[in-house]
């Protein structure tokens, strides 16, 4: 499918330093400006960018998507699953600019990311490209809806 | 039963391949023991003290007899001979190389079984009442409710990484066969005035160290709001549920500190939040899924007549059967309590001869019960005898369901790597003294139930009796706690006093029944007697 093959800027040495391990699965540039945390964010009107810690409260920023262009969601720690319903609320909420999973980001966490929502992926640790693809092709099929756009198999069942 | 279309065996199969190809990056070094640890939990994998452990699913306790032979080739084939029946309907098996471990899920897959989320801070596994569609008193089968929650939590791609394991039971009677109150979502379907059907949900429910009685945070869910409502309820624990403390962690503790109002309110709002967001199933999947669940064909000319002239198979009839909804038929027990044994274990000729009996005689449906027994829920009075022959030839007759003899235990210090001390020996030693003494007759029903650490994987808070393993500067010693109930008249058993030894706690078990016999008015249970008298006599008679 070829939604599921990250675009090559992505992943490419030349776009710059914070990009040597990033894939993104969206078609619109990069977004350069540094996130800020939520706090920040909250207190200040102008950043386009903000990172979610796994403490803070998504749906804080609700009201502002309109003026986000980057969430960036932090995964401290691979355990620690407070990021994958970050995801969901926010794609709940309409939100369609990009929302990057960022931290320790592991191959194996990656579909269920994205089933979450996250269309762009920053790991602390490089990750390998065949393993990348291997676990975006891993799923022939979901059983739940979540936010992304795969049909589950219970509406397939009764299409 | 229900049976897989291609969907469920794609993903089955999927989830192999995944997990042959993590084992092989764990291997080639690519994963550390760290990353790995967690996929390998999430299919069913413990390193335990002597070797890895494999959980492998049975959703709600029902298999086939394919199903219990598959079981049986794996204990030959990768373990010992002989699996371990578990206290969540499960089997484990205790001796497996983890080179072999994508290749038993690979054989499992075959007969539509797996070990997806058996283990790991995930779903897990969701349990039910064995006697499910065979019950004379249930308001509806449970499992069909149970099935579409396996396939909602399997894979779910939010809840994966929750801060603990989470356990899910769903039944539909009043009578508890499932210890749903202690889970951490338990679900009651029920009929409400107007005759429809919806769930109670019960949540914050567990044992481990810090025992809870779950609150019903909703008396009735629409049925075709069952997976909105779930979402709704774990997505607060996902989301606020402790992280900070791994013996905090679980729902219970979420639940406990906010309060169950506060909690029920902050699911409620994320569940009106989810109604329209499309996360639950058309009613017409809940249908099909009922469809697998309909009754047999079952005789309507079985006749009620049993020959009770050989008295040990009267005596099986009477403690190891239970009244069946259908004419001429009952739910049969099969024991994995033979005195002495350990409880919960079968040979793989054992099962194999479970699986035939089950084809025979059973309508090809066996039940694993969560006190670590097995059941033909649908078994014609008149095949009886020859059942009750077939089952002592094997072993399989032990005539004590429900007693003293019947204990549930954990493996314990002789297999887990988190046990403090023994539990499998004090059980044996138990049951050999009842056995001895003739008391497990009179004695009547009497839950007795052995943890060998305060994860409680043996239900210690939920016996009517109940033994607690712990590590005393380096000796094993046994805590008795008297009064847990999982079932409808669900309660926490409390602690009698000091502990004993691994020979004084038999001693002791055999007091407190002494203090039963005493006291005990009419029919009462030990459990009736203790709840009348107190722990006040009890603890005379063994401290005093």
């Amino acid at each position: 499918m070829a939604d599921q093959t990250p675009p090559a800027e992505g992943r490419g040495p030349d776009t710059g330093p914070e990009a040597g391990n990033m894939l993104r699965f969206r078609d619109d540039a990069l977004v350069a400006h540094a996130a800020v945390t939520v706090d920040a964010f909250l207190d200040q009107s102008n950043a386009a960018a903000v990172r979610v810690e796994p403490g803070d409260d998504a749906r804080e920023l609700i009201p502002h998507l309109d003026r986000l262009d980057l969430i960036e969601v932090n995964f401290p720690a691979f355990g620690d699953g407070r990021g994958y319903s970050s995801a969901r609320i926010l794609r709940e909420a309409g939100y369609d600019g990009e929302l990057r999973a960022v931290g320790d980001v592991l191959v194996d966490q990656l579909a269920y990311m994205r089933r979450c929502g996250f269309d762009a992926f920053d790991p602390d640790a490089p990750l390998d490209p065949d393993d990348v693809e291997a676990a975006f092709a891993r799923w022939p099929e979901v059983y739940q809806s979540a936010a992304d756009d795969r049909t589950p198999i219970w509406s397939k069942r009764h299409a | 039963m229900y049976a897989y279309d291609q969907y469920d065996q794609q993903m089955v199969d999927a989830r192999v391949e995944e997990f042959r190809d993590q084992a092989r990056r764990r291997l080639e070094g690519k994963l550390s023991e760290d990353q790995f640890k967690p996929l390998r939990l999430m299919n069913g994998l413990y390193l335990q003290l002597h070797a890895y452990m494999l959980r492998v699913a049975i959703p709600y306790g029902t298999l086939s007899g394919t199903q219990m032979r598959a079981l049986a080739d794996i204990a030959e084939k990768y373990d010992r001979g002989y699996g371990h029946f578990t206290t969540r309907q499960n089997i484990q098996y205790n001796w497996i190389k983890l080179e072999d471990a994508a290749d038993i899920l690979a054989d499992l897959a075959k007969v539509e079984m797996h070990a997806i989320q058996t283990s790991g801070n995930c779903i897990r596994n969701i349990s039910s009442d064995h006697f499910a569609g065979a019950a004379a008193d249930e308001v509806v089968d449970p499992r069909p409710y149970a099935e579409l929650l396996r396939q909602w939590s399997s894979f779910h791609p939010e809840f994966s990484y929750l801060p603990r394991k989470f356990k899910i039971a769903v039944i539909a009677s009043e009578q508890d066969r499932a210890a749903m109150r202690l889970h951490d979502i338990g679900i009651n379907i029920v009929r409400n005035s107007d005759g429809e059907l919806g769930a109670a949900f019960y949540v914050g429910g567990g044992m481990g160290r810090t025992p809870m009685i779950a609150p019903c945070i909703r008396e009735f869910v629409p049925l075709d709001r069952l997976v909105t409502y779930a979402e709704a309820c774990l997505r607060v624990y996902n989301r606020y549920g402790r992280r900070d403390n791994k013996y905090k962690a679980r729902i219970k503790i979420l639940v406990h500190e906010l309060g169950a109002e506060e909690y029920t309110r902050q699911v409620e709002e994320e569940y009106q939040h989810l109604l329209d967001s499309g996360v639950e199933p058309p009613f017409a999947e809940l249908e099909r899924i009922r469809t697998f669940f309909a009754d047999p064909d079952f005789d309507s000319e079985a006749g009620e007549d049993i020959d009770r002239s050989d008295p040990d198979f009267a005596l099986w009839v009477d403690r190891n059967t239970v009244a069946h909804k259908q004419a001429g038929y009952v739910s049969a027990v099969i024991s994995l309590k033979p005195v002495g044994g350990i409880p919960g274990d079968a040979t793989a000729d054992q099962m194999r001869v479970m699986a035939d009996l089950a084809e025979k005689y059973s309508f090809d449906e066996l039940r694993v019960m969560h006190t670590q027994n097995v059941v033909l829920p649908h078994v014609r009075k008149a095949d009886l005898h020859a059942l009750w022959t077939a089952l002592d030839d094997a072993g399989l007759g032990s005539p004590n369901l429900d007693t003293i003899e019947d204990i549930i235990a954990c493996p314990g210090l002789d297999y887990c790597s988190l046990a403090n001390a023994r539990s499998i020996p004090v059980a044996q030693k138990i049951a050999q003294r009842f056995a001895e003494t003739k008391k497990t007759a009179t004695l009547g029903q009497l839950k007795l139930k052995i943890s060998g650490c305060i994860n409680a994987c043996g239900h210690h808070h939920a016996g009517h009796i109940g033994i607690l393993g712990v590590d005393r500067k380096g000796v094993e010693n046994y805590q008795l706690s008297l009064g847990g109930s999982e079932a409808e008249d669900v309660s926490l058993a409390k602690i009698t006093g000091p502990g004993f030894d691994e020979d004084g706690i038999v001693d002791a078990v055999e007091t407190v029944t002494g203090v039963y016999e005493r006291e005990r008015e009419g029919e009462e249970r030990f459990l009736d007697t203790y709840r009348r008298i107190g722990m006040g006599p009890f603890k005379e008679a063994l401290y005093g």
